[in-house]
């Protein structure tokens, strides 16, 4: 009969009205500023820097400053200059480290390139998503100070990825101070057994970090050099 | 019997009149209007301000979600930010648009809804305007309305809105027909067009407890159900709110306006739901008389207080249900399906006006035949409107 | 009472007379309109209450959209709804025989003799309006309802037979 249909709806409303007042649970909402959901592991939004040591961010900040990331950047909202000194890293390894490190995150599209690019695992992708300023042009500029975190974070937000990022570099270093004690066995046995050729410098990073430059190397022509001739016009 | 009358009862009154005593004589005939008219905008305001809450509410926890609770307690100051928003927001009007109409069908509208609260019967003593045409100078405001949504869809020199506004204006000519014959079954068993004498006409009770409203026979089901469907057509609720259908249209003959005119729209479709909601109170549910004898030490007026808040919690809980029409099935429906039905109750309440005189032991056939008279045609013409639309199958859903 | 009268009045010429003149004819007949309310307007003032808000009911609510939907589905010659001005030939027959509906209506009126008002004039209430309606007049109202039916019927069929509607460009 017409308007059995109609009932039945209207008894799916009201049984929705009257459960959504003593079942919780069927309230799909969350009332945010209070009431906060756990953000996923893989949630990503801007990048940020990592330190090694939350005491002294700028001493112990990851970044050399190679500028992979900024050269790779898709909307180009990194900026970084290098500095003219070295600083020790965690490892007690001098090395240049970024002077001036901005990024523009009114431009950041979020795409993780920098952190994919980068051969020492100082970008990383950050979870903070409550970033509105009254001022667009530098409320939203941040430098390197507002974006240096700690690891300690970094294993807060990602835990998984942090995880594998320090075994890693952990790994990494072991072998590199053990190739470094071989190596300085290996020159100390043949500068003891002859006099022996000139020790290479030890170098961890550079098999992995050599790449890289090689392929950003021929990504910087394009945007320098002048655009290409104007194509005829296309004849109708 | 004014003496036996309960002190609430007769509260407004003494209010009145505690006002006009502070006042000179020559102009108490004055305040006396002007009093009854700010009573009228002051209530209506603040129920139209909190029935927008209410739906926000109540649509929000049909949807399983909290509804608006920021402003204020829970959220009882919403509706008065939203007013501040609509007011601080700016007002454009098109450079080609006709000026003096663009801003005339705002305020037309609202006028001319607000000119039906007068004579709605509140209370025992509670109606502004006791005329003996009521019921018609009601409906003569009602259509009044469709003027002022030509001239909005008219004045902004839009086709869109041009358009929107002949489709709004075919459905509400449309189902204006049926709200029309749906009330004229009350007038002929009530014999007067006075809604306080229907109201007067229903007061007493069957049997002692069953109240003797218009709804409770068959006729009067039939008009109300008839009554409260072409007025959900009339106020533009869903699910008859093609004319400003907000995901299809971009509002329709609305497009046009913004700030506070669009606004204004708004005011003038809640005032119209709430007066078309008092009227069907007035013409079937009983108006402000009480359900049961012993409940009648309750003032009349909240009463009818609360006949219209069901009804419009009713609009409310319908709009959170029923997908909107399209337009043909829209036309059709008044025109193939309430029509007629309205046509076939005239019948049904003339059999009824006849037969009050049978004795009492043929109540049983009477009510009997009445309710053959308004159930076949019902299923009969159902049957013929959905006949072809049988149940849809769902070939690519999981069942 | 006079001065209610006198504004009701200035209201129905003006808005008719500003209607005669305006080019756009949309706002003429929203004008007409305003004309309609002001003729229920003097029933009311009369005290014809159920004849004020019949007027308004079928010539404010129906016979004005019946208008509107006329001026603005018939098509037009020129794209848009402003007309250009009439020769003076048109002016002139206008004027005559507008002229002549009006001499004759003043004429009938001036001749018509007006008995004084005896008394206050009678009380009429929508039921004994009814009861006339349905007892006494009862003929008159069926016809004139079968007649407009038949109206209704033949402005259908009209519209509704056709056939397949011709492209004649503008």
């Amino acid at each position: 009969m017409l308007g059995t249909g109609l009932i039945k709806g209207l008894m799916v409303t009201a049984k929705n009205l009257a459960g959504s007042f003593h079942d919780p649970e069927r309230l799909v909402t969350t009332e945010y500023p209070e009431q906060r959901t756990v953000l996923p592991q893989n949630y990503r939004n801007f990048p940020f820097l990592v330190t090694e040591n939350a005491e002294d961010p700028m001493g112990t900040l990851r970044c050399v400053a190679c500028q992979i990331c900024e050269k790779e950047c898709p909307p180009q909202c990194i900026y970084i200059e290098k500095s003219k000194d070295k600083k020790a890293d965690a490892a007690g390894k001098m090395q240049i480290y970024p002077a001036v490190f901005d990024i523009d995150i009114s431009v950041c599209m979020s795409c993780q390139i920098c952190v994919e690019v980068c051969p020492f695992d100082a970008i990383k992708m950050d979870q903070v998503f409550e970033i509105a300023t009254a001022d667009r042009f530098t409320g939203l500029l941040l430098d390197r100070g507002q974006l240096s975190k700690p690891n300690s974070y970094f294993h807060q937000i990602h835990p998984t990825d942090a995880a594998e990022v320090d075994g890693r570099l952990a790994a990494e270093r072991k072998a590199a101070a053990e190739k470094a004690k071989a190596a300085a066995a290996a020159a100390a046995a043949k500068a003891a057994a002859s006099t022996a050729s000139a020790p290479s410098p030890v170098k961890a990073p550079p098999p992995v970090s050599a790449p890289p430059p090689a392929t950003a190397v021929p990504a910087i022509p394009p945007p320098v050099s002048p655009p290409p001739p104007p194509s005829p016009p296309p004849q109708p | 019997m004014p003496h036996a009358e309960p002190w609430l009862e007769r509260a407004p009154l003494l209010l009145r009149d505690a006002v006009n005593a502070l006042l000179p004589a020559p102009a108490r005939w004055w305040v006396d209007s002007f009093l009854d008219i700010a009573v009228l905008l002051g209530v209506f305001g603040l129920l139209f301000a909190f029935l927008t809450l209410a739906e926000r509410k109540v649509l929000g926890r049909i949807q399983n979600r909290p509804g608006p609770n920021r402003a204020g307690w829970g959220g009882v100051l919403q509706p008065f930010a939203d007013g501040i928003k609509m007011l601080t927001k700016e007002d454009i009007v098109p450079r080609l648009a006709d000026p003096i109409l663009h801003f005339a069908a705002p305020v037309a509208l609202v006028a001319f809804s607000l000119m039906s609260f007068a004579v709605i019967p509140y209370g025992r003593h509670l109606l502004a305007l006791d005329m003996d045409s009521g019921v018609l100078y009601f409906f003569a405001a009602g259509a009044s309305s469709e003027l002022a949504v030509f001239m909005a869809g008219w004045s902004g020199r839009n086709k869109y809105s041009l358009l929107a506004a002949m489709r709004a204006l075919a459905q509400l000519i449309s189902y204006e027909l049926p709200l029309l014959l749906s009330f004229v079954p009350v007038v002929m068993i009530s014999g007067s067009l006075s809604p306080s004498a229907i109201v007067t006409a229903q007061g007493g009770w069957h049997l002692g407890f069953i109240p003797r409203w218009n709804v409770l026979t068959p006729w009067g089901f039939a008009g109300f159900a008839i009554f409260m469907v072409a007025s959900l057509a009339e106020s533009n609720r869903s699910p008859f709110d093609l004319p400003e259908a907000e995901s299809e249209l971009i509002a329709g003959h609305l497009t046009e306006y913004s700030g506070f005119k669009y606004a204004l729209f708004f005011m003038a479709e809640y005032f119209g739901m709430c007066a078309l909601g008092g009227m069907a109170v007035t013409l079937f549910l009983g108006g402000w008389q009480a359900p049961c004898a012993f409940l009648g030490f309750i003032p009349s007026y909240a009463w009818f207080g609360a006949k219209l808040l069901a009804l419009l919690l009713g609009f409310i809980w319908i709009r959170a249900t029923l997908p909107r029409l399209r337009i043909d099935q829209l036309t059709r429906f008044a025109w193939k399906f309430l029509v007629p039905l309205a046509l076939v109750n005239l019948v049904t309440v003339g059999f009824w006006h006849l037969s009050a005189s049978w004795s009492r032991g043929f109540d049983p056939l009477r009510w009997a035949i009445a309710i053959a008279l308004v159930v076949i045609p019902f299923v009969a013409m159902g049957r013929r409107l959905s006949a072809g639309l049988g149940p849809r199958t769902y070939r690519f859903a999981a069942q | 009472m006079n001065a209610v009268l006198a504004a009701i009045a200035l209201l129905i010429l003006a808005s008719a007379g500003i209607a005669l003149t305006l080019r756009n004819i949309v706002r003429s007949v929203i004008l007409l309109v305003v004309t309609w309310f002001g003729i229920a307007a003097f029933y009311l003032w009369a005290g014809a209450e159920f004849v004020a808000f019949a007027q308004v009911l079928v010539y404010g609510g129906a016979v004005s959209m019946v208008v509107l939907f006329a001026v603005l589905l018939v098509r037009h010659g020129k794209a848009g709804v402003a007309e250009t001005p009439a020769p003076s030939g048109r002016i002139v027959s206008a004027l005559l025989a507008g002229g002549a509906i009006a001499g004759a209506l003043a004429g009938a009126v001036a001749l018509t003799p007006l008995a004084p008002a005896a008394g206050p004039a009678p009380f009429a209430p929508v039921r004994h309006i009814g009861v006339l309606l349905l007892n006494t007049h009862a003929a008159s109202l069926l016809a004139a309802g079968a007649i407009l039916t038949v109206a209704l019927l033949g402005g259908v069929v009209l519209a509704a037979g056709g056939g397949p509607e011709k492209e004649d460009g503008p």
